[in-house]
């Protein structure tokens, strides 16, 4: 008899009780565009903040309502812009460019000198606090590892050289790297892009560069007179390649006198 | 008499002994002297002198920008030789006067005594603090103009001279309160006249005791005329922090975020009262000041006189070079001074020590996790968490670090020091303050 009574009211009160969840469902729902979530699968879901807003639920939200481009997912790109465009029912605005971090710092612990030991918190930011970072060039990468704390993709690694690796396949090119980074070393490139390019930040003039590290870029010029192309210019001591002129002849690095001067790191395209 | 103190705290080893009783001595006059335009706390100097300009010693060759700042003198007579960004204490170069030292010491005309402090008005003290350029010589070069300058509806009723000293290794204070008393006590006078203020305190920790009793002496002179006190503190750091200070002296909490002026109170430091009582008395600018040279890594300590731009590899020198394990200089005390990534680096007013470690005082321990002891909260003068606001900061959590409170911490360094999981918290907090104060901003 006890037990009948028992499963009367457990069972009775679950009744109640579903019927009052069943009606607040109902009388207390939230109308809510069934594109925002649609959309929010088609987002990243890193929440890296790139877009300029607080996640991907928030953009969504927002490219919903209308108030905002719908190019903004700088991760996602081409693809999710172009799918946001389907369900939004209108015409894409993608750009073709699929973008990428450059780290322009080949000064390794070997090749670039320090200013002083540095014994503190293990943080890029931390360390520019005191003077202006531990690196005697003072444009060049600390080494420990801001970008690759922040880095919402796992894109980036701290290589045993000293400076971090861009890990090409999964950058998406958001840029929150080059925000953290307190020396500005990080650059947001085309990712499609070919040839030569020089890796390195250094605005300081030759005698200055050279005394601070072995492989930096001084402005030396030499390089032009090398490229065929004419592809090559030098501006605040520092040398830049036009990719849309350099062929990768390879001509130039036999007038470089220093190490600066890389191949851009290749990856597939898609 | 009762020896009196602050809640928190730490007990460092003191290391006085290197230059404790150490009598003042001049240093030998650089042959060029680098003096950075920017010196104090606030806006920096612009040069009123140009290349191949000849200045004469306590000529003003740099100008205020603002309100807070302080005029800069030129420390030795000689030709301007150039004028261009160089090395300065601070870290990052800042524009700088080379003057040539010709050697003669050619005083400026316009250093003249003036008026005994009898006859002086409230209002040309401050005028002569202010022509003075003097700042807060302690290390911090607060502009002593403005702190004598309180707003009208402020009224300040206590003067407290930082004799404390609680920094290790250091012993300028200690040496001027032994050679120099009088003119504390003058000075003293001066800002307590200056501010309308009946009662001066002058707290030194009880580690100094010839210095109490050399103070004592000094004060009685003035009995009956002016209400002046010795307070005789408890050996430990930071007693000589501002608001510790005047915790332990007159029992009154300045409130999270506020100046001592709003418990009535104004702090000075020993030097800075040094340089008060020059200023009036001979109408000495402030050019030169006394630095404790001392450390285990350096041949001879002693307490020096020190013209400002001399560079700290001449001083070095002069007091024998440093001991081949010589790893670390620090401008300043070992608590809160400045790590130096060299030498080639003029002295400024605020530079109260040149202090150089050996290497086994700097070596190196990994840092590892907090394990929730809780002594940095045990120590914390301010009554902070620095645990918490250290992990918040690590964790990029600036809300919550301003939430505990971390612009309240004044970087003592004693959760640093007593941390046994040696965390650098005081750097943590560092960044948590800098990130907040540049949201604040904007």
């Amino acid at each position: 008899m006890d037990f009948v009574l028992a499963v009367v009211i457990i069972g009775g009160l679950g009744l109640i009780i579903g019927g009052f969840l069943a009606y607040s469902a109902l009388r207390f729902a939230v109308d809510e565009d069934p594109r925002v979530e649609t959309i929010c699968d088609l987002l990243p879901g890193a929440n890296c903040g790139a877009c300029g807003f607080a996640g991907c639920a928030d953009y969504a939200e927002k490219a919903v309502k209308g108030e905002v481009a719908l190019d903004c997912c700088i991760p996602g790109g081409k693809d999710v812009c172009n799918s946001i465009s389907e369900v939004m029912g209108v015409e894409s605005t993608a750009s073709a460019d699929k973008k990428i971090a450059e780290v322009r710092c080949v000064g390794t612990n070997e090749v670039a000198r320090n200013k002083f030991y540095y014994q503190g918190v293990p943080d890029c930011k931390a360390a520019m606090m005191y003077g202006k970072g531990f690196k005697a060039c003072q444009y060049g990468c600390l080494g420990l590892g801001t970008c690759v704390e922040v880095c919402p993709f796992d894109a980036m690694h701290m290589g045993d050289n000293g400076l971090p690796v861009v890990d090409a396949e999964s950058c998406t090119g958001c840029g929150i790297c080059a925000k953290a980074c307190p020396r500005d070393v990080i650059y947001i490139v085309n990712a499609n892009r070919t040839g030569k390019v020089i890796l390195c930040n250094s605005k300081d003039r030759g005698k200055a560069v050279s005394d601070v590290c072995e492989v930096g870029c001084i402005g030396c010029k030499a390089c032009i007179k090398g490229c065929p192309q004419e592809a090559i210019a030098v501006e605040n001591n520092l040398a830049s390649i036009d990719s849309d002129k350099c062929n990768d002849c390879g001509e130039c690095l036999d007038f470089c006198k220093r190490d600066a001067m890389r191949d851009v790191v290749k990856i597939a395209v898609g | 008499m009762s020896v009196r103190s602050f809640v928190g705290g730490i007990h460092p080893s003191y290391y006085k002994e290197f230059t404790a009783g150490m009598s003042i001595t001049p240093a030998r006059p650089p042959s060029q002297v680098i003096i950075p335009l920017h010196q104090n706390i606030g806006a920096p100097c612009e040069a009123v002198v140009q290349v191949g300009d000849e200045v004469k010693v306590g000529q003003k060759i740099g100008e205020p920008k603002g309100f807070v700042s302080a005029p800069i003198f030129a420390s030795v007579s000689g030709k301007v030789t150039k004028i261009e960004p160089y090395n300065h204490p601070l870290g990052n170069p800042v524009t700088a006067i080379f003057i040539e030292n010709d050697g003669l010491d050619t005083p400026f005309e316009g250093m003249q005594p003036g008026k005994p402090l009898e006859e002086l008005t409230s209002d040309e003290i401050k005028q002569i603090a202010k022509d003075a350029g003097l700042v807060g010589l302690g290390g911090a070069t607060f502009p002593t103009h403005v702190k004598l300058a309180p707003p009208p509806d402020i009224a300040i009723d206590t003067v407290i001279i930082n004799a404390a000293e609680c920094e290790p290794f250091l012993t300028a204070d200690h040496a001027l309160m032994l050679e120099r008393a009088d003119d504390i006590v003058y000075g003293l006078k001066a800002f307590m006249k200056a501010l309308g203020a009946t009662k001066g305190i002058i707290g030194i920790e009880d580690n100094k005791p010839d210095a109490i009793a050399n103070m004592q002496k000094a004060v009685e002179k003035s009995r009956g005329e002016y209400d002046i006190e010795i307070h005789t503190l408890h050996t430990k750091y930071p007693q000589g922090a501002e608001k510790m200070l005047i915790k332990a002296t007159t029992g009154r909490e300045v409130p999270p975020g506020a100046l001592p002026m709003a418990v009535n109170v104004v702090n000075q430091n020993t030097g800075t009262a040094v340089a008060m009582a020059e200023a009036i008395k001979l109408g000495k600018p402030l050019y030169e000041r006394v630095i404790t040279v001392t450390g285990p890594g350096i041949r001879k300590p002693g307490n020096l006189l020190v013209k400002n731009g001399t560079l700290v590899k001449d001083i070095i020198k002069q007091c024998g070079g440093m001991k081949d394990n010589a790893r670390k200089l620090i401008l300043g005390g070992p608590m809160m001074g400045l790590a130096q990534p060299t030498d080639d680096v003029p002295v400024i007013k605020g530079t109260s020590g040149v202090l150089i470690l050996t290497e086994e005082f700097v070596q190196e321990y990994p840092i590892s996790a907090c394990i929730k002891c809780g002594k940095c909260v045990e120590v914390c003068p301010m009554n902070l968490l620095p645990n918490f606001i250290a992990s918040a900061s690590e964790k990029q959590r600036m809300d919550l670090a301003e939430k505990y409170g971390a612009m309240d911490c004044f970087e003592c360094g004693s959760c640093t020091y007593t941390c046994p999981a040696k965390r650098p918290l005081v750097q943590w907090i560092r960044i948590a303050k800098g990130e907040i104060a540049a949201s604040r901003r904007k």
